[in-house]
């Protein structure tokens, strides 16, 4: 005799299903990879001699092994340096000074296109030199980098307020043209010093 | 004399509950395609430091990571506990780069290739002398775009 198999339930279909759904959204991970991003330069080329930097325009953050901060700009004694004030004292150094000022880096005439009218800027020459010791730990290093690259970027924003009225993330969004005219006035000037051996041989 | 009026004794239907499997089920598929599970296994332990000028990397499959920081714990007896680089899911060597380098970006389709970046995932605790191996060769590998891979929450001013 034939039994009728009896009806499977589908009521715990739900309860299954919850729990999968359960197990993916715990074990999701959203995580977008996010960092400071930054251009190495190319490799150096023995051709060409670097251009010559005039000391007025660059100012120099040392990084030594014990991950203390040494700040040199010329016409000053070498000074400790301090994370906390780097990002102001870079930005006043980045700032442009006009008309010249022997103890701020030399400006470059320059003409902005915002707008369509033509607004003449005084474009600032100086660089941030960065560099650092093979026993600096990378903690430090990027808290300098990510000082250094918050001077620029607001540095930038200050500009991009005062023509456009909105930051400079926000230009970047909405007006590329815009925002290609902010970095040629605000370069970021970071460059690191070509790593030096520190009495090894080779 | 209102033409709604209420029927006392009819009781509320109650609401079917059959569709909610499928509703479920629509769940969780989209959880089952959005799960990224991790590609490589970590050998090295990467605790990234933070800061706060960060930018999001949009598409992933145009960056390959380096991953550098001390091997884990059961690792650490076989291969010291001193810095190391980790390629695809192998202890490396800074000469290796180069050839990983080319590889990665001979998988990608060729008019995208001028996008294609690295990201370094460095422990903070690690030293500057391996990394600034790491970025030499890849400045000689032509592979110039980097990205320092951060958490947020830096603040200079604390």
């Amino acid at each position: 005799m034939i039994r009728e198999t009896p009806e499977i339930s589908a009521g715990s279909m739900a309860d299954i299903a919850f729990l999968l759904l359960i197990f993916f959204l715990v074990t999701t991970t959203m995580d977008v990879d996010s960092g400071i991003v930054r251009k190495l330069p190319p490799p150096l080329d023995k051709n060409i001699t670097p251009p010559k930097i005039i000391k007025r325009n660059i100012y120099t953050v040392l990084i030594n092994s014990a991950d203390m901060i040494l700040i040199t700009v010329k016409g000053q004694e070498p000074k400790p340096g301090n994370i906390k004030t780097l990002r102001r004292d870079v930005k006043e150094f980045l700032r442009p000074h006009y008309p010249d000022n022997p103890n701020f880096p030399e400006v470059e005439d320059l003409v902005l296109e915002i707008n369509g009218r033509k607004i003449p800027y005084h474009k600032s020459k100086g660089i941030v030199s960065m560099q650092n010791d093979r026993g600096t730990s990378y903690k430090i290093y990027i808290h300098v980098q990510n000082e250094l690259a918050g001077a620029v970027r607001e540095l930038r924003d200050e500009l991009s307020q005062q023509y456009y009225g909105m930051t400079f993330k926000e230009l970047l969004k909405s007006d590329e043209k815009a925002a290609k005219q902010i970095q040629k006035a605000v370069p970021m000037a970071i460059s690191e010093a070509e790593p030096a051996d520190f009495g090894g041989s080779k | 004399m209102s033409k709604f009026k209420k029927d006392g004794k009819k009781k509320l239907p109650a609401i079917s509950t059959a569709s909610l499997p499928d509703i479920i089920f629509m769940l969780l598929f989209f959880f089952m395609v959005a799960t990224v599970m991790r590609e490589v296994e970590l050998k090295v332990k990467v605790t990234a430091p933070d800061a706060s000028e960060v930018q999001k990397l949009e598409d992933k499959s145009l960056v390959s990571p380096i991953y550098i920081g001390k091997p884990t714990k059961a690792l650490q007896a076989k291969w010291g506990d001193e810095d190391r680089i980790q390629l695809n899911d192998a202890f490396a060597e800074v000469n290796e780069i180069r050839p990983f380098v080319e590889e990665k970006i001979a998988k990608i389709a060729e008019y995208k290739r001028k996008k294609h970046m690295i990201s370094m995932k460095v422990d903070e605790n690690a030293k500057m002398g391996i990394v600034t191996d790491v970025k030499q060769e890849l400045r000689d590998a032509n592979a110039l775009k980097i990205n320092y891979s951060t958490r947020k929450g830096f603040d200079a001013k604390k």
